[in-house]
């Protein structure tokens, strides 16, 4: 009997796709964010947030997973801007492959800003990686302030915590200022910024947020 | 529950790496999990049977090694595994510290018996 080590990543063939992903969107110079969270805590509404503030210019575009319903399409489609629904009919999370088919009659040359909304969970899209530059989570005030410790995984892999629904912080027993701590005890490094996609408070900071990364992006496209 | 999905790469992976030893037969799987991977272990077994069952990889055990995070002090170069609650240095106290693991999903090794590896190493 023998013992071979392998020393490889169980999700390699995930890997590869994405990493062929990550090449396409920086030859194309194209921002790809992964919006993450729990369902119903808001990413839709961000997305159209987002849109809304956006010129009919802006070369974006938008993939949005759930396992079943074309419902988020149909409500981000309303802006204008490129969208395609990817039902899982099941499956958890999206997947590179999934994006990779998504993507197959989209011309990667007309997009600048690629944002994917992944199916609502906190566990499960954590361990794939879709090509993005960057994961985004978004924790609304309705949930519990100790998410962040219950699901570290995703809080760590994320560069920006998105809290969101903070009009309602008044009606309900969030302590935001813990919530913020207890994403920085997983991840020291954390960016946040509180939005509410009602009143529109701090959807300015988000955008701002993405401007940063979008620069940050074209910068690292055009260096030597 | 994705780790249906996982323990399906695993077993692909035994699958292809199978195919170095015509002779032999893996019997065990090593799979590192770190604690930020998001993959619950007791999860990914009952999986791992399920899809086991009935295929040509019996007889076929899974090993888990479950990975806490870990640290390196940036002050005095010591290394610790990691609270969630307390990231500090146990031996100086300084909060200033590198990453070093805890978020691994990583095939480890395989156990082979009459194991005459042919290709691929």
């Amino acid at each position: 009997m023998e013992r071979v080590w392998l020393e490889r990543k169980v999700l390699s063939e995930n890997d590869r796709l994405a990493a062929a992903l990550r090449e396409r969107f920086a030859e194309h110079n194209i921002l790809c964010l992964n919006l993450i969270s729990s369902p119903g805590s808001g990413k839709t509404s961000l997305l159209e947030r987002t849109l809304e503030n956006f010129d009919s210019g802006e070369r974006v575009a938008v993939l949005t997973g759930d396992i079943q319903t074309e419902n988020d399409a149909k409500r981000l489609a309303r802006s204008g801007f490129p969208v395609k629904q990817i039902t899982t009919g099941g499956t958890c999370h999206l997947d590179a492959a999934m994006i990779d088919r998504a993507l197959q009659d989209w011309h990667l040359e007309d997009i600048d800003l690629l944002l994917i909304e992944n199916v609502g969970n906190l566990v499960c899209p954590s361990s794939y990686d879709l090509g993005e530059a960057a994961k985004v989570v978004v924790l609304s005030v309705t949930e519990g302030e100790d998410k962040p410790l219950k699901y570290p995984s995703i809080f760590f892999k994320s560069q920006l915590l998105v809290l969101n629904k903070i009009d309602l912080l008044p009606y309900v027993p969030f302590d935001i200022t813990a919530a913020e701590q207890n994403a920085r005890l997983v991840h020291r490094d954390m960016e946040i910024v509180r939005v509410s996609c009602q009143t529109r408070a701090g959807i300015s900071e988000w955008l701002s947020w993405l401007a940063r990364r979008r620069e940050k992006s074209l910068a690292a496209a055009s260096a030597p | 529950m994705h780790e249906m999905g996982i323990a399906n790469s695993v077993l692909e992976a035994v699958r292809v790496e199978s195919l170095r030893f015509p002779d032999g037969h893996i019997y065990k799987v090593g799979v590192r999990i770190g604690e930020l991977a998001g993959v619950a272990p007791d999860a990914l077994r009952f999986s791992f049977e399920a899809l086991l069952r009935g295929s040509e990889l019996e007889p076929l055990t899974l090993e888990i090694e479950y990975c806490p995070r870990r640290y390196q002090c940036r002050a005095c170069a010591h290394e610790y595994p990691a609270t969630i609650s307390d990231l500090a240095c146990p031996r100086c106290g300084a909060v200033e510290s590198l990453f070093l693991g805890g978020d691994e999903l990583e095939l480890s090794y395989l156990e082979v018996e009459n194991g005459a590896c042919v290709a691929g190493t």
